[in-house]
């Protein structure tokens, strides 16, 4: 098809503008990297919904948008005030407006010993900085199969960098909040291709918040990659907030590496944009790690949001617990798609996937998608999903006990929301998280 | 306080998807009392259980439910609940993610609000709630988990008492609360019933089983059947089912 041919072209063009520019910088071998992902990206094209994986979301509005590159900005766009309530507040923070590391709003100069946080960019550009990235990034999100991955890594130049020495623990969270201003000072729908990495040594211990977030009601496009390497027993935290304009669209990859040992807890909060597509990759690469995958996604108006996640047990003795709730309204579509691959030889293992969507209105529509595939013959693999609307039995239990039908309801349905925050290590986040969720369902 | 009828059954028929269930029955309780409603499995009882707290599914076709002299029947369930009418659920229903806690509280305050009291806050609550959760034996450890989730049978009716206890209505109805407990759950739910006992509310117990009897001393015993009240009568006559079993009554029941 041509067309879709001229969409990926426009994209071809823009790299080769964006790689002449200087605008990329860096290494050499990031230079390569990119290279090799513009191709790709052009190879693969926007995918369609003739694709399995891609069956229920089309991202024709994206491919179909003249977007463009979303440009380092030449004054601050935003102010600290800003960016205030998409924040936790005190500890270490780090702001991103349209892909670009915003110092002014940033706050990093608490963080203990071992601890790196910062821009990528920056840390592309020293020698020391570079080379612990290099390790880790473009290893573990697979681009090569993803033409959304590609294209971010064709044009990846900034986003966060955490870097956790071995068996240092980090107490408060590392907080990196994206915002987009939409076109702000562009006369096109604009791009950005956030890219993070977060490495989180042996032995030690941290907790990460990302944000994204939209300030306007413009259309704009989040094409995201976060890539997360856990060390031999290493504990991470990792929650991601979605909140981005209403008009825009989210596009994002989550990988994540684990070792032996190793503890994860990946706490996913969809609540924004008009198209929204998250693919988290969870690889346990190492036997005895654990993963929890919790996630939750409030949906309304015309939304459309889908969670594609692979969980891999490449490696014996090893636990995934997998949690999504969806609460679907008016005309929104939810979709959750859960793979679990057990590899052969991965005896042990220990697998379970929930899938829990409440539709709230006749128009509301959810699809899940449980999808086993098992290689070994001694695993604990269960899988369980439900769609329905408010339960009557229990909208009855409720009403019993003197509750109106209209707080009864509310009730049910924070439940679906609750029972995904109740499972957040930290507090302060889950309390935070508590708000949005109240917020947006009230 | 002077005795005076809390709730009035007259002539009640009720069905369930077509299907008539309630045949016409006939119950006054009292303030004071202690009704027991004892009878074979699928003689109705659950169903006018059900039907005096208002659940949906059944229809009233025809009689009539006057409560503190009112029609029942014309009230929403959260209605009925806030004028002071509890049901003991058979079974209780599971609810994701609320938390035992959040749930009491919003009762309570749902029913606070309606009689113009102020409502609790979470800290005021949680000490008002000390004392009931001793009552029952229980640490605070169940208020924080999810209502009734992962709770076993007998944890499930524990959590009917103490929601009784919490909400202290003018008319209990325990439907087969003490079914499926062992001997101290059992006794645990009877004190709590018993304790709660006062001249101005009264309690009807749902039971297929003369055992609960034993702990509760009721003032009036009937039996349901085909769909109708067949027999009532003192303390001794539950003592008589629980020996002749109920056979002879549904013959009598066909005879009448």
């Amino acid at each position: 098809m041509t067309d879709v041919a001229d969409r990926t072209e426009r994209y071809v063009a823009d790299f080769e503008a964006f790689a002449r520019n200087g605008a990329s910088g860096g290494p050499e071998w990031l230079r390569e990297l990119r290279q090799g992902a513009i191709a790709r990206f052009a190879e693969l094209g926007f995918p369609t919904t003739k694709q399995e994986e891609w069956r229920f979301t089309s991202v024709a509005p994206i491919a179909e948008t003249e977007f463009t590159l979303a440009h380092a900005p030449r004054s601050p766009r935003l102010a600290p005030a800003d960016v205030e309530h998409l924040s936790l507040g005190a500890g270490p923070r780090i702001v991103f407006v349209d892909g670009r590391y915003a110092p002014e709003l940033s706050a990093v100069a608490s963080l203990p010993q071992g601890v790196r946080a910062g821009s990528l960019a920056a840390a592309l550009g020293t020698d020391a900085g570079g080379e612990l990235a290099r390790a880790h990034l473009a290893r573990h999100a697979r681009w090569q199969e993803s033409a959304f991955a590609a294209l971010n890594t064709a044009f990846l130049s900034d986003g966060a960098f955490v870097h956790v020495s071995a068996n240092v623990a980090l107490e408060r969270p590392i907080e990196l909040v994206f915002v987009s201003t939409g076109r702000a000072d562009s006369d096109s729908p604009t791009v950005s291709h956030p890219r993070s990495l977060i490495v989180v040594e042996r032995g030690a211990q941290a907790s990460v918040v990302e944000t994204y977030a939209g300030v306007s009601d413009d259309v704009y496009w989040s094409n995201v990659v976060t890539e997360v390497a856990a060390g031999e027993g290493a504990r991470v935290e990792l929650y991601r907030v979605q909140r981005e304009g209403r008009q825009s669209f989210h596009v994002a990859t989550t990988h994540s590496r684990q070792e032996r040992d190793s503890y994860v807890a990946l706490h996913a909060v969809t609540l924004g944009a008009a198209l929204a597509r998250h693919d988290i990759n969870a690889l346990l690469a190492g036997s005895g790690a654990e993963l929890i995958l919790n996630g939750l996604y409030l949906l309304g108006g015309a939304q459309h949001a889908d969670h594609h996640t692979v969980i891999d047990h490449a490696q014996p003795h090893c636990a995934s617990h997998e949690f999504f709730n969806g609460v679907v309204a008016e005309r929104a579509h939810g979709v959750f798609n859960g793979r679990i691959i057990v590899r052969p030889g991965a005896q042990r293992t220990d697998s379970k996937q929930t899938n829990n969507n409440l539709l709230l209105s006749t128009e509301a529509r959810a699809d899940s998608q449980p999808q086993l595939e098992i290689y070994a013959d001694d695993v604990k693999c269960t899988h369980g999903s439900t769609v329905g609307p408010i339960d009557q039995m229990q909208l009855y239990y409720l009403r019993s006990r003197g509750l109106s039908p209209e707080a009864a309801r509310g009730i049910l349905t924070y439940g679906f929301g609750a029972e995904i925050l109740d499972r957040m290590g930290h507090p302060d986040v889950r309390d935070r998280l508590d708000r949005l969720v109240r917020e947006r369902l009230a | 306080m002077s005795k005076h009828p809390l709730l009035q059954v007259k002539n009640l028929h009720a069905s369930a998807e077509g299907r008539e269930i309630l045949k016409g029955v006939d119950l006054t309780v009292n303030t004071g009392e202690v009704h027991a409603i004892m009878g074979p499995n699928g003689s109705g009882k659950s169903t006018l259980a059900q039907v005096l707290a208002g659940h949906p599914a059944y229809a009233v076709t025809a009689g009539q439910v006057l409560y503190e002299g009112n029609d029942l029947l014309a009230m929403a369930p959260e209605a009925r609940a806030r004028e002071g009418v509890f049901l003991a659920f058979q079974y209780p229903v599971a609810i994701r993610g609320i938390t035992n806690a959040y749930f009491l509280r919003s009762a309570v305050n749902a029913i606070r609000k309606h009689r113009g009291e102020e409502e609790l806050g979470p800290v005021e609550f949680m000490d008002a709630l000390e004392e009931k959760l001793k009552v029952i034996g229980w640490d605070s450890s169940y208020l924080t988990r999810p209502v009734n989730e992962g709770f076993s049978g007998g944890e499930k009716k524990r959590n009917e008492i103490l929601q009784l206890a919490v909400l202290d209505p003018k008319l209990a109805i325990l439907d087969e609360t003490d079914s499926g407990l062992d001997i101290d759950a059992l006794k645990t739910v009877a004190q709590t019933v018993d304790k709660l006992r006062r001249p101005d509310n009264a309690t009807v117990l749902v039971t297929h089983y003369y055992r609960i009897l034993t702990h509760i001393e009721p003032d009036v015993v009937h039996v349901l059947a085909g769909g109708r009240i067949v027999k009532s009568g003192g303390k001794e006559l539950a003592l008589e089912l629980e020996e002749k079993g109920y056979d002879w009554l549904r013959e009598e029941a066909v005879v009448a």
